[in-house]
């Protein structure tokens, strides 16, 4: 259970995928100019990093692990991952037209998301169970989530601030956003010592 | 050989996703409605809301399920778009009336001074919040462009610290009525052809000292209408468009010319 907590705190706080591993990066930048955009998109994120781990993990350690082929794991999770959007997306707009609705454009946009087939594949590499996989994932979302959150609160109080010309928008946004990155760095070392 | 076996496993694994994501939309797929989607093309996409509904998906969606019952709301697609729309949905097509937005305002900047020299964001809903903009008439037009922000055909410009609206490129869709923080742009049908461009209800005494051409309530242009279409509220002409006759009489009596008559509205959709 200990090993869970910081499984999750770490996916959350210490190796936040945006800002520590720096995936991900163009929805944060892309879709974080609206609160409420910014955390339907970490929503959505977040569900589909949980399905495909589900989907992924079995097909890794089923498939690929028993033939030996696990260096195909990349091209495979990204054509698993691609098919299972699509998947979700049909069934979510048959059964649950409201989630569908909230989750909207970012759903598609997800599909080839570096930050999902990331934490994929992190998974495997650092060896996790089942279970860890999918708490790992679920971290990693809700870290996707709190930093476009965040960001996007950040970004409303730049939009109002009188820039100097040449940083108006993109480059304040960088800039802005490498100073958050900064700022999340505080966090390493934080968890090992957090359940001791 | 040994390559051959990686090939088919992740061509299978293709093969296992293409039929599971066919079969998927066979069994779960759902028909966007035929109405819906044909409706939808022929609107013009603006997502402008002057319909009332969200955007052009939801009149189309509106209209499709049948809760909404007027084909003629789409301003910007005009006459055109409400006769395609009545033929999809089979019924009779009404004329749409084409709107055009104004600014009711006159002040330039050499006739209004301003009350102080303002260096804030240039956002006239933030200028209004310190003590109702720089200029000495709260009435006025603030100058920094709201509107010509949110106007999707930029027919908006700012001349001489004042919001011009070009009716031509209009498409009254009435985004700017709405986003100015001082309420002075208004709609007013296209066959208009006399507006009153001011706001100001201060007494004609105190509007006198800040603008020149500001409404000073005088009431000459009320006594001269002949169709009884004018009246002064507070201190400012009010232009009754159900009884107007565009004569054009109340523009030739104002001495403060703040009654604008001529081509530059009714030209606004040729």
């Amino acid at each position: 259970m200990k090993e869970l907590i910081l499984i999750f705190m770490a996916g959350v706080l210490v190796n936040n995928y945006v800002l520590q591993q720096f995936l991900g990066i163009c929805p944060f930048l892309g879709v974080s100019k609206k609160f409420d955009q910014a955390s339907g998109m970490g929503i959505a994120v977040t569900f589909v990093m949980l399905c495909a781990t589900l989907a992924t993990f079995p097909i890794y350690t089923y498939v690929l692990v028993p033939l030996k082929l696990e260096y195909l794991q990349t091209i495979v999770f990204i054509l698993v991952i691609a098919a299972l959007v699509q998947f979700v997306e049909i069934v979510l707009k048959r059964f649950i037209p409201a989630l569908f609705k909230a989750l909207g454009v970012y759903l598609p946009l997800i599909t080839t998301n570096c930050a999902v087939l990331g934490v994929t594949l992190n998974n495997i590499t650092d060896g996790y169970s089942f279970i860890e996989s999918i708490v790992s994932s679920l971290g990693v979302g809700v870290g996707f989530w709190l930093a476009m959150v965040l960001f996007a609160g950040v970004r409303s109080r730049i939009e109002n601030c009188p820039a100097p010309k040449c940083f108006k928008g993109l480059p304040v946004t960088l800039v802005s956003a490498s100073i958050v990155a900064l700022a999340f760095f505080g966090f390493s070392g934080v968890v090992e010592n957090l359940l001791k | 050989m040994q390559i051959l076996i990686p090939i088919l496993i992740l061509a299978a694994i293709a093969i296992v996703c293409a039929v599971l994501l066919t079969v998927a939309s066979v069994l779960f797929g759902i028909k966007e409605d035929e109405k819906y989607v044909a409706i939808r093309d022929c609107l013009p996409g603006a997502n402008c809301g002057a319909c009332g509904y969200s955007g052009c998906d939801a009149y189309a969606k509106a209209l499709a399920d049948g809760s909404a019952d007027k084909t003629n709301l789409c301003v910007p697609g005009g006459d055109g778009t409400a006769k395609t729309i009545a033929e999809v949905l089979g019924v009779e097509a009404e004329d749409v009336v084409e709107k055009v937005a104004y600014v009711a305002c006159n002040g330039r900047c050499h006739t209004v001074d301003k009350k102080y020299e303002y260096v804030g964001e240039k956002s006239c809903r933030i200028a209004n919040m310190a003590y109702s903009g720089d200029r000495f008439c709260t009435y006025a037009c603030l100058g920094y462009g709201d509107c010509v922000a949110v106007c999707p055909k930029e027919a908006i410009t700012i001349e001489d610290g004042v919001a011009r609206i070009d009716p031509r490129k209009c498409i009254g869709c009435g985004l700017c009525a709405r986003t100015c923080p001082n309420g002075i742009i208004h709609l007013v049908n296209d066959t208009t052809r006399v507006v009153v461009e001011c706001s100001n209800h201060d007494k004609g005494a105190s509007t006198r000292k800040y603008c020149t051409n500001g409404c000073i309530g005088c009431g000459k242009c009320q006594k001269n209408c002949e169709a009884g279409a004018i009246t002064v509220v507070n201190n400012l002409a009010v232009i009754d468009y159900e009884k107007c006759t565009n004569c054009g009489k109340c523009a030739e009596v104002c001495p403060v010319k703040c009654i604008h008559e001529g081509n530059f509205i009714c030209g606004a959709h040729f």
